[in-house]
């Protein structure tokens, strides 16, 4: 939520001020002014382009980020979940490892904004560690950035697993420096949708500079089969003013407006949805033309709300699980507004992209349960 | 010869004068080209990230779009990545390029359905990250730049200037109706006019300057051009002078007090100039209700400076057309302002325009000031100083009419 605290540009206001010039505001000549601009929105929800029709907030035309630069791409990283390797102890137990580096790393958050980010395994978020509940888990840190940092669980471990600076040191644990190394080891429990970040103080800068990632533990007995997808609403405060000037999901803002997310319809779609937004107080998601089953923490099979609109402080995290009943794009975004308009906002786009013609569309209509001749 | 066998002695004797002056640019550029073309020896990389400054110079709203000009203020190029209107991206089509260069500028035009009378908070996201925060506090179309516009600014400035300076001229037959003894006392009062006038457009020009790009000098610009127009006037003066013995010889005379008059009014003029330019640009951006009160506040403000204008002229008759001539010298600069700051405001020119408006008023004030001694010689005696003080409270006062 930038805050300009210093205007360089005109204000004209206080030019005024200066000069003794301002008058108590009494029309008059004025209106020899003419009118403003205030015009109709034009409201097609498909153009997205935004030209001068400016049906919603976009970043400007003509230009996209670079994902290969990036090293990652927010349509990949959507339904990218790590495994880790496995290999099961002699009591049949199953251990699940995975190697994480702490990598320093400029990335293109906006089209043409760069951002020095911190990172793990060079991405943003980091990598989306899957396990199943009971498993014992190993994952080998490295700190190849600059900086020292830890990795933080969120789960049940022991204090000297818990990537907590001043804690653990004894034990090789605790603040990891750079170019140093510690293996976390806990149990995966309890299962349902976690997150990992940094935990060095400043904790505020670790946090926001990109050092986060969503943790998945599965349930024993498992879930229904679903498109999985992950989603970790994030933010950027590129002139570190201490308030973000990107929102998104996934790092990149509008990503998903110029990428829409295909889906099918009447399929199942789980949503794992994180907030590690720093800097502002809550998060939300919101979904257009839609309800979804939410699941709090995911720590329980059994949802314990169904609507279209969820606020998550941060940390927070839960599941959703949906249907889309019609084709065509349903656009999702947090219902802060504001962040909306910064770049947390995108489109799922349900069914035959071509079939979103007027053509289609109107047959569509003839699908609808109401126009097939029920009870009027 | 003493001086030639000195010469002799001397490197370079001998040499014509032109190449003594060549020689040294010739070498001067010959090393700062060596330096650049070597990379500047010893210095090393640069530290730290670029440095980012960019100044908005001017925003226009047409319906559906703003506008901003932005004028790059630091050493470095910058690259302008996104652009959000009040929290909100918007698209937006960058005319001289994205890059701008050091000094370089470019406009923006930024699609955004903006309301009017709304306030809007902008920022332009550059690609390393930074923003550039331009506001708009009152949202209002900017006025098409025809016949009619500037037409409208012509008669606002007869309004702000034109009218009350000549209004204020009216007082001549008052002032000619004092006495001898009055007469110390009315410069003194126009004095102290001119002295608010100065002061006023002095903090008036450092607030603009703020805004300004600082490599343009920003607040420097105030005090060079206050300097500039001190010279210059004073510089015209003792031109003036040696043209004419006569009115140097008479000093406060006849002839002089016709000179008095014309150079009061010209520094009032220089001042109107830059009154105008801040009228045009809070008109143009939509900052500026004219109402008839703001009339007529400017009314009984400006016209105080009409009365400074013939307070020196209490021991002449001048014709008609004298007065209205030194009435249009005082007064229609500030229709030149209007139509300046309206159509082309530039923080950088308003800068330097006040300052020579405060440079002018200062050059008058010295001027004028001996016309105020007493028999003893005295500049500051009762009546003077009672005028000063006056002079500056009906300033201040009817200030109070055109301020919020």
């Amino acid at each position: 939520m930038p805050e300009s605290t210093e205007t360089k540009g005109i204000s004209r206001r206080s030019l005024l001020g200066g000069a003794a010039l301002a008058a108590p505001a009494v029309a008059g000549l004025a209106g020899l002014a003419g009118t403003g601009g205030d015009r109709a929105h034009a409201g097609n929800g498909n153009t997205h382009a935004g030209h001068s029709e400016f049906p919603h907030a976009a970043f400007a035309a003509g230009r996209t980020v670079n994902h290969r630069a990036n090293g990652f791409n927010p349509t990949e990283l959507l339904r990218d979940f790590d495994y880790g390797r496995t290999r099961r102890l002699a009591s049949g137990r199953v251990v699940r490892e995975w190697e994480i580096f702490a990598q320093d790393r400029e990335i293109e958050v906006a089209p043409g904004v760069k951002y020095e980010a911190w990172t793990y395994n060079g991405r943003v978020p980091g990598p989306t560690l899957r396990a199943r509940e009971g498993e014992l888990l190993r994952i080998r840190f490295v700190n190849a950035s600059e900086h020292p940092h830890t990795m933080h669980f969120h789960g049940l471990h022991p204090s000297f697993m818990d990537g907590m600076p001043g804690i653990g040191e004894n034990r090789g644990g605790g603040q990891i420096e750079p170019g140093e190394s510690f293996t976390y080891e806990f149990e995966a429990t309890p299962f349902g949708i976690h997150l990992y970040h940094c935990h060095v103080a400043p904790l505020a800068a670790h946090i926001a500079r990109g050092l986060y990632g969503a943790f998945v533990i599965d349930p024993k007995q498992g879930r229904p089969e679903a498109d999985e997808m992950v989603m970790v609403m994030n933010g950027f405060d590129t002139n570190f003013d201490l308030s973000n000037e990107v929102y998104a999901v996934n790092t990149v803002g509008f990503h998903y407006i110029d990428e829409p997310i295909q889906v099918q319809r009447d399929s199942l779609v789980r949503i794992y949805l994180v907030n590690v937004l720093e800097y502002d107080p809550l998060n939300s998601f919101h979904i257009h033309g839609n309800f979804f089953d939410y699941f709090p923490t995911g720590t329980s099979l059994e949802p314990t709300e169904f609507t279209d609109t969820v606020i998550q402080g941060q940390a927070q995290r839960g599941i959703l699980e949906l249907k889309f009943p019609y084709d065509g794009d349903y656009m999702f975004h947090a219902h802060v507004s504001e962040f909306a308009e910064l770049g947390w906002s995108g489109f799922f786009r349900v069914g035959d992209p071509s079939r979103l013609t007027a053509a289609a569309a109107a047959s569509m209509y003839c699908d609808l349960p109401w126009g097939k001749g029920s009870p009027a | 010869m003493e001086a030639g066998a000195r010469a002799e002695r001397n490197f370079g004797a001998g040499l014509p004068t032109w190449a003594l002056g060549l020689i040294p640019l010739a070498l001067i550029v010959a090393a700062i080209a060596g330096f650049a073309l070597l990379g500047g020896p010893g210095l090393g990389e640069r530290t730290g990230p670029p440095v980012e400054e960019v100044a908005i110079e001017t925003t226009v709203l047409r319906p559906g779009e703003i506008e901003l000009t932005l004028r790059n203020d630091g050493p470095d190029p910058v690259e302008i990545a996104q652009v959000a209107v009040n929290d909100a991206y918007a698209p937006f089509a960058a005319e001289g390029g994205r890059e701008i260069d050091r000094l370089g500028s470019t406009s923006v035009t930024i699609d955004y359905p903006w309301i009017e009378g709304e306030a809007y908070e902008i920022f332009i996201l550059t690609s390393s990250g930074g923003t550039v925060d331009a506001a708009i506090p009152v949202a209002t179309e900017t006025p098409e730049e025809d016949v009619g516009f500037f037409g409208l600014m012509a008669l606002l400035g007869i309004y702000v200037g034109v009218i009350p300076v000549s209004l204020g001229m009216l007082w001549l037959p008052f002032v000619r109706s004092l006495g001898r003894e009055w007469l110390g006392a009315l410069i003194a009062f126009t004095i102290g006019l001119l002295a608010f006038l100065a002061i006023d457009a002095g903090l008036e020009g450092l607030e603009i300057a703020g805004e300004a790009p600082a490599a343009f000098g920003g607040a420097g610009l105030v005090f060079l051009g206050g300097l500039v127009a001190y010279l210059v006037l004073a510089g015209v003066d003792a031109y003036l002078a040696q043209r004419s013995e006569k009115a140097k010889a008479s000093g406060a005379g006849a002839a002089g007090a016709g000179y008095l008059a014309l150079l009061v009014a010209i520094g009032i003029g220089l001042h109107n100039l830059g009154e105008g330019l801040a009228i045009g640009s809070a008109y143009a951006s939509g900052a500026l209700a004219l109402g008839a009160f703001l009339v007529v506040g400017f009314a009984i403000h400006n016209t105080t400076e009409g009365l400074a204008i013939v307070a020196p002229l209490r021991d002449r008759s001048p014709g008609f057309g004298r007065l209205l001539a030194l009435g249009l010298i005082a007064g229609a600069p500030a229709i030149l302002g209007a139509w300046i700051g309206a159509a082309a405001f530039n923080p950088s020119l308003g800068a330097l325009l006040f300052g020579v408006g405060v440079g002018a008023i200062a050059r008058v004030i010295v001027q004028i000031a001996p016309v105020m001694r007493d028999g003893n010689g005295r500049l500051l005696y009762p009546a003077t100083v009672v005028g000063i003080v006056a002079g500056i409270a009906v300033m201040y006062l009817t200030g109070l009419l055109v301020s919020v």
